[in-house]
């Protein structure tokens, strides 16, 4: 007999690994990667080869040049990229695509020691730099279904600007809203495309349904109470995709059942708060980085109780115990 | 007044969702022929190891006790046959530690000592115990902490629920399942002599429901108005969800009693036995014969034909297997117990111990574990733990040697049941690490 192989128990492992976490994320985001290029154009599909390409590209050659084990199978990288391309809008330039993967995977992703080390979702951050760095072109909508090329095109609002600023006729309904005939980044406008995307995650239990519901939840009972249209404050702007598949990023939102419910109902509370006080229309990406460098701090107050650990008593200042 | 019985079980959280496996449920025990040779170690329980009582030369009968020790925490070890000692040595348990070990050759006779009978009719909770002790029983479920000081409980603590633990929960083994079909009836007399001389009125036999058969055979055999007019004897089903039969889970499941940190089921008035100890007990008092063999599932994908046999203790692993139509492939990793909480062993020449309940062969590709990556969060480990921890941190903490971190994230609470490390996508080696850590914190003086 050859030797045997002794490790520690337990000698038997569940069929979940990164890689087909990742997978699952990645089918999971392919309906509404579908809906962009239906909406906007083969444009669409460019943006995302080029943001998948440059992320896969940016993390090999990091993780190279750090001499560190490749972790490009993993396929965090790919997620991210087509995460980040889901945030852009359809005219930006690939070349400014390029530049926020690198942003991303080098400077967020892996100069922090890589998955699941990160402090910030890459792809939000990479998006928020890009909107600080080239505001203009960031926020140059197109319209739905206009497949012309370039500076040519059509420039529409985005539906959150429409309806609070303008006003107007020119608003969609709430059905174009769901189904995504809309101006807006590429994956966002589709509410239907998310939600099917969303719905197969917590079906796979790749997320727990805690963070969505509540971010939704909470962000809908706000828009109320501030005398909006839950409605449309749901399906508009980025709220969807950053609830299904942005805050619920494992590196940066907390660990615990308690702590996801706190996370949450912060994303939602400082969504809303944006979107009525705030000079900017949407406050998706910015709330959720918010409460990504709260994480940490989170955890620190929604630790679960262990087994058997009594309820810490409440001492009482010169109670008999104590002398 | 007697307690309710729960309509559900308490406790539905926690835990990991792991294969069955059990392909041997449907197979009736077989009785391994006698071994030409047994291997006793002086050590099959948890406590102090026993001294040898026999000298090399001398003749034993099947069931002499052949090692003892003066100490509380013990049990007794008897000879699974007759024949003579040819060896007193020492061997390498699973733990790496050595022991000493009899060596006995058969006569091939399996002449029983003589001076067994049956032990006098047991009146109160001493004689209880004290016939555990001569039985030389230990927990059958694996733990092997000698039964005399379980059921010799404490004066000032009293047990009003007994549970008696045929969940088997880890994958494969099958042995108590098989214990309860063809040996119910002693289960039953075991529970009614144990509840009446500690006085109990509730009693579980807690199964989880991936067994119906035995569910409705136990229940058939406890509905017993003579014995237990008051219907005091229930089968209780739970969720097949490991580990379930472990023994904070269980009294959590049947009673919503919670066992405070560092404490026993005793200190909430509950009494947990495994189903083979409770059947053996009963058989020990009809018959006087000590422990001297166990049912042991043997199984796993090297072995070609998995069965469940009952084996004089002692016997190499690998007589048992060739017993089984011998290896299916060349094995890569041999198990004593479960997958989950089952100990690679380093040869198929060691015994089959008291508290073996399985044996497993894996092939290379069953034994092949996932290369360990980065740690992305997910959160899976913290939901499969059934005590609360963070699996996650402590993994941290132990890198780290942070010994105030390990007690603050309460390490000792871990019973390495391995559902972290079953449940980890990136394959960190989450109850190594914990194991570990807990002997950083026993080196720095902590408390574990």
């Amino acid at each position: 007999m050859d030797k045997l192989i002794v490790s520690s128990s337990p000698h038997f492992h569940g069929k979940r690994t990164t890689q087909n976490i990742m997978l699952d994320v990645i089918l999971a985001l392919t309906p509404a990667m579908i809906a962009s290029v239906v909406i906007f154009g083969f444009r669409a599909a460019v943006l995302i080869l080029t943001c998948v390409a440059s992320c896969i590209l940016s993390e090999y050659l990091s993780r190279r040049l750090m001499k560190r084990p490749q972790t490009v199978g993993d396929l965090s990288c790919v997620v991210t990229g087509i995460l980040l391309a889901l945030n852009l809008p359809v005219t930006l330039s690939p070349l400014i695509a390029v530049f926020g993967s690198v942003v991303a995977i080098v400077v967020v992703k892996q100069m922090f020691g890589g998955i699941g080390q990160n402090f910030v979702n890459p792809a939000l951050t990479a998006r928020i730099i890009l909107m600080n760095s080239f505001p203009a072109r960031m926020t140059h909508w197109t319209a739905a279904f206009d497949y012309s090329a370039g500076a040519d095109a059509v420039t529409t609002a985005t539906p959150l600007v429409s309806f609070w600023q303008n006003g107007g006729p020119s608003s969609p309904t709430v059905l174009e809203l769901f189904l995504g005939a809309h101006g807006g980044c590429l994956g966002e406008t589709c509410a239907l495309a998310i939600l099917i995307g969303g719905l197969y995650l917590i079906i796979r239990k790749v997320i727990s349904p805690v963070i969505p519901v509540t971010y939704l939840a909470t962000a809908a009972a706000l828009s109320a109470l501030l005398g909006r249209n839950p409605l449309i404050d749901l399906l508009s702007g980025g709220l969807m995709l950053g609830a299904f598949f942005m805050a619920t990023d494992y590196a940066t939102s907390p660990l615990y059942f308690k702590g996801r419910l706190i996370f949450a109902i912060g994303c939602g509370i400082l969504t809303m708060v944006i979107r009525e006080f705030g000079s900017l229309p949407e406050g998706v990406s910015y709330s959720i980085v918010l409460m990504n460098i709260l994480t940490p701090l989170i955890e620190r107050i929604s630790k679960p109780r262990p087994f058997g650990k009594q309820k810490e008593q409440k001492k009482k200042e010169g109670s008999p115990h104590e002398a | 007044m007697a307690l309710e019985f729960p309509k559900h079980p308490f406790r539905t959280h926690g835990g990991a969702k792991v294969s069955h496996c059990k392909n041997t449920w449907e197979l009736p025990s077989v009785v391994l022929p006698p071994p030409e040779r047994v291997i006793l170690p002086m050590q099959q329980h948890i406590g102090a190891p026993c001294t040898p009582t026999v000298q090399k030369g001398d003749h034993v009968y099947l069931g002499q006790v052949i090692g003892d020790s003066d100490a509380y925490v013990s049990a007794p070890i008897h000879t699974s046959i007759s024949g003579t000692v040819t060896e007193i040595t020492s061997v390498m348990l699973t733990g790496g530690q050595m022991t000493t070990a009899v060596v006995i050759d058969s006569d091939g006779k399996m002449e029983r000592d003589p001076n067994i009978y049956p032990p006098a009719a047991i009146r109160d909770r001493e004689e209880l115990a004290q016939a555990a002790r001569s039985a030389g029983l230990v927990g059958l479920g694996g733990a092997g902490f000698p039964a005399h000081v379980k059921l010799n409980v404490p004066k000032d603590k009293t047990i009003d629920t007994l549970i008696v633990n045929a969940a088997e929960c880890e994958p494969y083994v099958t042995a108590d399942h098989r214990e309860a079909l063809e040996n119910g009836k002693n289960v039953l007399d075991g529970i009614y002599k144990v509840k009446e001389i500690l006085d109990v009125h509730r009693v579980f036999i807690a199964i989880e429901d991936n067994k119906p058969d035995v569910i409705e055979k136990l229940r058939e055999i406890a509905d017993n108005p003579e014995m237990d007019p008051l219907d005091e004897v229930r089968v209780f089903p739970l969720r097949s969800r490991y580990p379930q039969g472990a023994e904070k889970v269980l009294v959590q499941s049947c009673t919503g009693r919670q066992i405070p940190m560092g404490k026993l089921p005793a200190d909430v008035g509950c009494l947990v036995m495994n189903i083979a100890s409770i059947s053996f007990l009963a058989s020990y008092m009809r018959t006087g014969m000590p422990l001297t063999q166990k049912r042991v599932t043997i199984d796993g994908s090297a072995v070609r034909e998995p069965k469940n046999v009952i084996v004089p203790i002692g016997t190499p692993i690998r007589d048992v297997i060739e017993f089984c139509g011998g290896y299916r492939t060349e094995p890569k990793k041999l198990l004593m117990g479960g997958p989950m909480m089952g100990i690679a062993v380093t040869s198929d020449e060691l015994p089959v111990l008291k508290q073996n309940n399985a044996i497993l062969a894996f092939d290379g590709a069953q034994a092949a574990s996932l290369e360990p990556a980065s740690c992305i969060r997910c959160g899976k480990c913290v939901e499969a733990c059934p005590m609360g921890l963070v699996p996650t941190k402590l993994e941290k903490a132990v890198e780290k040697k942070d010994t105030a971190a390990l007690q603050e994230l309460e390490i000792g609470t871990c019973m390495e049941c391995g559902s972290c490390a079953f449940a980890c996508p990136a394959g960190r080696r989450l109850v190594q690490a914990i194991r570990l850590g807990k002997s950083y914190l026993r080196k720095s003086g902590g408390k574990v």
